[in-house]
């Protein structure tokens, strides 16, 4: 028989009952809210009288509506205010493990928070009413959004009714070159397999270059494996795992911590296991990356240029590149290293963490931002990240390259709070969507790395990162 | 949850990929804290030419003409349809809430995406994949027909054209009978209150640190 996948691990050891048809009811460990998708799940449980299972399993914050300048003139949008408001009155009547109001010193974008607290742990199911929970597959957690309904239902049952995915495997070897993160190989991933290309599947990366990546750049491939269609991506837990949890608030102490690095080390795919797909990448491939269009696998290169839909045969796909250059205001064959940008967003749950701040603070130390670029909004991914990056002197990099140092939250990269782009300005951005109208109706954006994106911020256009270091 | 059986519902086509859940409802929508009256604002910013904010009377809002839903041909249309991978991107429901709100109860496509896939049957809400000849043909039939109708019926498992034309389509046995019976999960789920209870302890003993 053959051996068994990281993800059928984590599936077998959470499986309550299996209906004949495979339908499960799998237990939940770590339910993360947020906002935006919980009022409505929260109103359910009050109308039927119900009250949560286990709410010491519930981490919260708010995150998308809040501000992420002027604290104390509060939340100004009252809408914005109510739905923030509403958690906060919710969390007082069911109750919550971790609750990080706004503007507690530790508020911050709910995938940064959960591992942050330790309340991330391998080997567990986490699941929120947000896409980007695959975030948490970084740690060899079974992490995977839900929508506002599966939320009621955590909350009353503790469970999950789901299917087991297909397993897919990305493996990526080899030693990436200078200026190529881990945001170049979640795009150049998604590039290769396509929006769709994850879709009904749990991806697991591995690879020497995925093991040699920090377990920021592992939450970055981990978050953007939704881009790529998989609800999950996951990656074995090892010793940088461990290193990474030791002493958080929430991680085991103790005996606990010698019994759980233990059962950690079994979670790993067995050597005769079979997946029923695999990619393989090579690290030394794959250069710094720059979306071009409206949808994350309309990717290329740094040295590429922007495509000619007349090469295109498949009559919907060449509809698709038309489409995405006139909203994008581009022209055919033009190099994207032509494009001029008007803002520059260096945040979200994809590229908000210490290591993201530190690599844009390199590029920028020294420089200034170009005249044609009317912002820079630099958005820690919590108060955590945000003291830590003061404390090492990054907010002064900034503030003197003409960066604005902002209040940590999800900020532009969904555009729900103040911070948006205004119809037809270019932004490049460290975020994971460039959708139309995803950082504001009308607004254009390219998918970068951090380090790209402090790169375009001072040559007013997308620059070859690799050239500067 | 409304239940759904059959119907012989009109036809609209949107004949564009990769339809992400932020095009089905823009952001600012999502502050409300209720889970009804999206419909209006389904699409806002391919099916109006203004800014759509969340209260605003959308009655007198200029209309994009070009914009499917704005066709007078498709008015009061309660089946989609849909390219490959609809409803990619965000987790949010309220996507199924604006479609469904809306007047549509099913949606037509060669692939979805999962989560999306997933919140439609929470919402009374049949998503139905399709092969790519049989969504490519359903697209030229219906361009071709005005006031072109599908008959979809939940119990045999069936899609049928007005020539008669028919094919099956895949659904969980466990979907199939919460759509049919407009039934709640939670209800269902906490007949096994004692097998989660169970679960739980065992889950407990050898993994303690999951329960600081």
């Amino acid at each position: 028989m053959a051996g068994k996948t990281l993800y059928d691990k984590l599936w077998e050891s959470h499986v309550v009952r299996e209906e004949s048809d495979g339908t499960c009811l799998l237990y939940i460990d770590r339910h993360l809210l947020h906002e935006v998708t919980s009022p409505q799940a929260f109103e359910g449980m009050r109308l039927s009288g119900r009250k949560p299972w286990r709410n010491t399993s519930m981490v919260a914050v708010p995150d998308h509506n809040t501000p992420t300048n002027d604290w104390d003139k509060g939340i100004q949008d009252p809408v914005s205010r109510l739905q923030v408001e509403t958690l906060d009155a919710n969390i007082k009547e069911f109750g919550a493990l971790v609750y990080f109001p706004f503007k507690h010193a530790n508020q911050g974008i709910i995938h940064v928070i959960g591992p942050e607290n330790g309340t991330t742990l391998p080997g567990m199911t986490v699941v929120c009413g947000d896409s980007h929970t695959s975030t948490h597959g970084a740690f060899g957690a079974l992490a995977h959004g839900i929508g506002t309904s599966e939320v009621e239902h955590v909350l009353a049952t503790q469970t999950l009714i789901a299917k087991k995915s297909r397993r897919m495997l990305v493996r990526i070897d080899g030693q990436v070159g200078k200026g190529v993160t881990a945001k170049d190989l979640a795009l150049a991933v998604i590039g290769k397999i396509g929006t769709a290309g994850g879709t009904g599947c749990a991806i697991e990366f591995s690879g020497s270059a995925i093991s040699a990546l920090s377990m920021e750049g592992r939450m970055t491939v981990c978050n953007m494996a939704i881009e790529a269609g998989a609800r999950a991506g996951l990656i074995a837990p090892d010793e940088k795992t461990a290193a990474y949890l030791k002493g958080r608030t929430y991680a085991p102490k103790g005996a606990d911590w010698d019994k759980a690095v233990a059962y950690w080390n079994t979670l790993k795919t067995d050597a005769d296991a079979v997946f029923d797909s695999v990619v393989e990448l090579k690290a030394d491939e794959i250069f710094p990356q720059v979306t071009w269009g409206t949808s994350p696998e309309q990717v290329l290169a740094i040295s590429d240029r922007v495509p000619n839909p007349a090469k295109e045969a498949d009559p919907v796909k060449r509809a698709g590149i038309e489409r995405a250059l006139t909203y994008m205001g581009l022209t055919a064959d033009m190099p994207i290293e032509s494009i001029r940008i008007d803002k520059v967003f260096i945040g979200s749950c994809t590229n908000s963490r210490i290591e993201d701040l530190r690599a844009a603070a390199k590029i920028a130390q020294g420089k200034k931002k170009a005249a044609n670029v009317n912002q820079v909004l630099i958005v820690p991914g919590s108060g955590v990240v945000k003291r830590q990056a003061e404390a090492e002197g990054l907010d002064k990099i900034f503030i003197a390259a003409g960066f604005e140092w902002r209040e940590p939250g999800c900020s532009m990269c969904l555009a729900m709070n103040a911070d948006r782009l205004p119809a037809g300005e270019r932004c490049a951005s460290t975020s994971n969507r460039n959708f139309e109208g995803r950082q504001g109706p009308g607004g254009r954006t390219h998918l970068v790395s951090p380090e790209m994106a402090a790169a375009a911020a001072i040559a007013g256009h997308f620059v070859d990162v690799r050239t500067l270091l | 949850m409304k239940a759904f059986t059959q119907l012989n519902g009109l036809v609209c086509p949107l004949d564009r990929a990769n339809v992400d859940t932020d095009a089905i409802i823009p952001k600012q929508f999502l502050k409300s804290i209720k889970r009804s009256g999206f419909g209006p604002f389904l699409f806002d910013e391919w099916r109006y030419t203004d800014h759509g904010e969340p209260d605003m009377d959308c009655s007198h809002r200029p209309l994009n003409k070009d914009f499917v839903l704005n066709q007078l041909r498709y008015k009061n249309s309660e089946v989609l349809l849909a390219r490959d991978n609809f409803g990619c991107g965000s987790s949010r429901e309220h996507a199924p809430w604006a479609i469904e709100d809306y007047g549509f109860r099913v949606i037509i496509a060669p692939s979805f995406a999962d989560i999306f896939f997933s919140n439609c049957f929470k919402n009374g809400i049949l998503p139905i994949v399709a092969s790519a000849d049989i969504v490519a043909q359903l697209f030229r039939e219906c361009f071709a027909t005005p006031g072109y109708r599908l008959r979809v019926d939940l119990e045999t498992q069936t899609v049928r054209n007005p020539a008669g034309e028919w094919f099956r389509f895949d659904i969980t046995p466990h979907r199939k009978h919460c759509l049919m019976n407009g039934l709640d999960e939670i209800g269902l789920t906490l007949q096994h209150a004692d097998a989660i209870k169970a679960f739980e302890q065992k889950h407990r003993a050898a993994q303690p640190w999951l329960f600081n």
